[in-house]
């Protein structure tokens, strides 16, 4: 069943760039790759328990390692800039893991929260490296050593990188899956329920929070190159603690509790925001509204109102 | 027979407050060791310095030889010693095969395991079943903790902790929060349990007397973090002084 829904979701996007105009497939974009963030985010915050307030830190590193990557030092294989954007997040993740995971619940997010608008600032301030508030060029990458020079920019985008993204999604959203469902994942969730047990119990927790952050900084940079490459641009503003929330936001949209909550999550806003910033200059304060309405009557997020609906039709 | 537990005039102040004053103790194979005493008199302290929560302002702790002073939770799970708490911890969101998984994942160095299933890995599942029979939860592996009546709460609680296959077991009022139709027939099942699985020893921090006259090999009483007395059953409910000192009434006469 649960199989079945999946593979219908994956044929249902690879046909997508066939049936719709390429404004709206240009708008996936942004959705494989905040899904992909958001699957490293929810290991943390669903999993594990600890919430973060700076993970667009992460997303940030890796939008700015594709830009220094393809502009500066002339890499321009997208695996490589995947990779080493990956290991840039994974190295300062380890720094910042470390201080953060000795604390929980609100000490936690603040410490993510400081560490995140640390270096939305020294984005801004170190000017010669970072390109300050105007950021930095991404390069468009070769994709498995190939150039496509023959498309124009949006029908590389709606082309190769679209499926070369879907594939990716698919793949980390395998690897994640299977994460959590490990002996490791198990003791994530041992340590969300009830730290102070699960050491008893043998669960190294501030070990493996660590290791979790660091599999969290992982995704959200992968994210981030995916979201550059799409935009053409690293910007300050994706290492700003309201895109920090943006990514919280998109999370509990979905439902947190479920392993496809945090992908749901991150199509919904995608299609609302652009839908909503159509229609209304307000559309801050429309999702405002949204997310109140989420957490007050639907804690569970849009898949917890699906699985309600879905129990309630089978009982009838 | 060797020393599993030991302590030497072991000391542990905060501050100004003595809590525990020149404490020596031993517990061997094969043996159930109740540890009673009034409030305040340094039960809770000691036990946390003999699971390596707290390190001795002064003197020894060692398990099997070990020196185990504030090492902490995990480490003492690795030697092999296992701790249940007198209120009830679970893990509301896990199944109860998921809460017994816990202990068995780190008892057999499973846990770094990336990307294998917990729930594909037939060794696992076999140990978490044989311990829910054990305590009785074979039914209900699916369940979630929270689900669970507060007595089955209690008692995977427990079962999590022998999961870890121990040498050792503290248990802090095991029958706390339990009626007291039901106090005997869960020490049963957990000294049996214990020997089935290979516990060499119990510490046991009981204020129910009843249970600790019943199943106690030698009783440790603590008064004002000293050691008041340190004898078997027999000799310790003949002294009504020293009963008086450390509860204040003798246990129910059993028939």
């Amino acid at each position: 069943m649960r199989v079945a829904a999946i593979i219908a979701a994956l044929v249902a996007l690879a046909v997508l760039p066939r049936v719709v105009s390429p404004y709206f497939v240009t708008l996936m974009l942004p959705a494989f790759a905040y899904g992909i963030a958001l699957l490293g985010f929810n290991l943390l915050f669903g999993y594990t328990g600890l919430l973060s307030f700076g993970h667009a830190l992460f997303v940030a590193i890796g939008a700015y390692s594709a830009a220094v990557m393809t502009a500066k030092l002339g890499v321009k294989s997208f695996e490589l800039i995947v990779l080493g954007a990956a290991f840039a997040a994974v190295l300062v993740a380890i720094p910042v893991g470390l201080l953060s995971v000795r604390y929980v619940r609100i000490f936690f997010g603040i410490l993510t929260l400081a560490f995140g608008m640390l270096f939305h600032s020294f984005l801004f301030k170190f000017y010669d490296i970072t390109g300050g508030d105007t950021g930095l060029r991404v390069l468009r990458p070769l994709l498995l050593g190939f150039a496509f020079q023959d498309l124009d920019k949006t029908a590389f985008l709606v082309g190769p990188f679209y499926y070369y993204c879907l594939a990716l999604l698919a793949l980390l959203g395998f690897v994640m899956w299977r994460i959590v469902g490990s002996p490791f994942g198990l003791h994530l969730m041992a340590i969300r329920e009830n730290r102070r047990k699960a050491e008893y119990l043998g669960v190294r927790a501030r070990l493996f929070c660590l290791l979790a952050f660091a599999i969290s900084a992982f995704y959200c940079a992968v994210g981030g190159v995916m979201l550059a490459i799409g935009i053409g641009q690293a910007d300050p503003e994706l290492a700003y603690w309201t895109h920090s929330g943006e990514l919280v936001f998109m999370t509990v949209l979905g439902g947190f509790a479920n392993f496809f909550g945090p992908l749901i999550g991150a199509f919904s806003y995608i299609f609302l925001k652009s839908q909503l910033m159509s229609i209304t200059e307000y559309w801050r304060f429309v999702m405002g509204v949204i997310l109140v309405l989420i957490v007050v009557l639907f804690p569970r997020g849009l898949v917890g109102v699906a699985q309600t609906a879905w129990a309630r039709i089978k009982r009838s | 027979m060797m020393n599993l537990v030991e302590t030497a005039d072991v000391a542990k102040a905060y501050g100004d407050f003595v809590a525990l004053d020149g404490v020596t103790l031993s517990v061997r194979e094969g043996e159930l060791v109740s540890i009673v005493g009034p409030n305040g008199a340094g039960k809770t302290t000691l036990v946390n310095v003999l699971t390596g929560m707290l390190a001795p302002t002064r003197g020894i702790v060692r398990f099997k030889g070990n020196d185990i002073a504030g090492i902490g939770p995990v480490r003492l799970a690795e030697h092999g010693m296992a701790r249940a708490f007198q209120l009830v911890h679970i893990f509301p969101a896990l199944s109860v095969a998921e809460t017994i998984a816990i202990a068995v994942v780190s008892r057999t160095g499973k846990a770094f395991r990336f990307f294998g299933s917990v729930r594909g890995d037939d060794a696992v599942m076999q140990r978490v079943r044989e311990v829910a029979a054990i305590f009785g939860l074979e039914g209900k592996l699916d369940s979630e903790a929270r689900l669970l009546s507060q007595g089955e709460k209690k008692l995977l609680d427990i079962a999590s902790a022998f999961a870890l296959a121990p040498e050792v077991i503290l248990l802090d009022e095991p029958t706390s929060g339990v009626s007291s139709a039901d106090k005997h027939g869960i020490m049963r099942t957990l000294i049996d349990a214990a020997r089935r699985g290979g516990v060499k020893a119990i510490i046991l921090v009981e204020h129910d007397m009843d249970l600790v006259a019943e199943y106690s090999s030698r009783i440790v009483a603590l008064q004002a973090g000293k050691v008041l007395a340190d004898r078997p059953p027999a000799a310790f409910f003949s002294d009504p002084a020293l009963i008086n000192a450390v509860v204040g009434k003798m246990p129910a006469q059993r028939h």
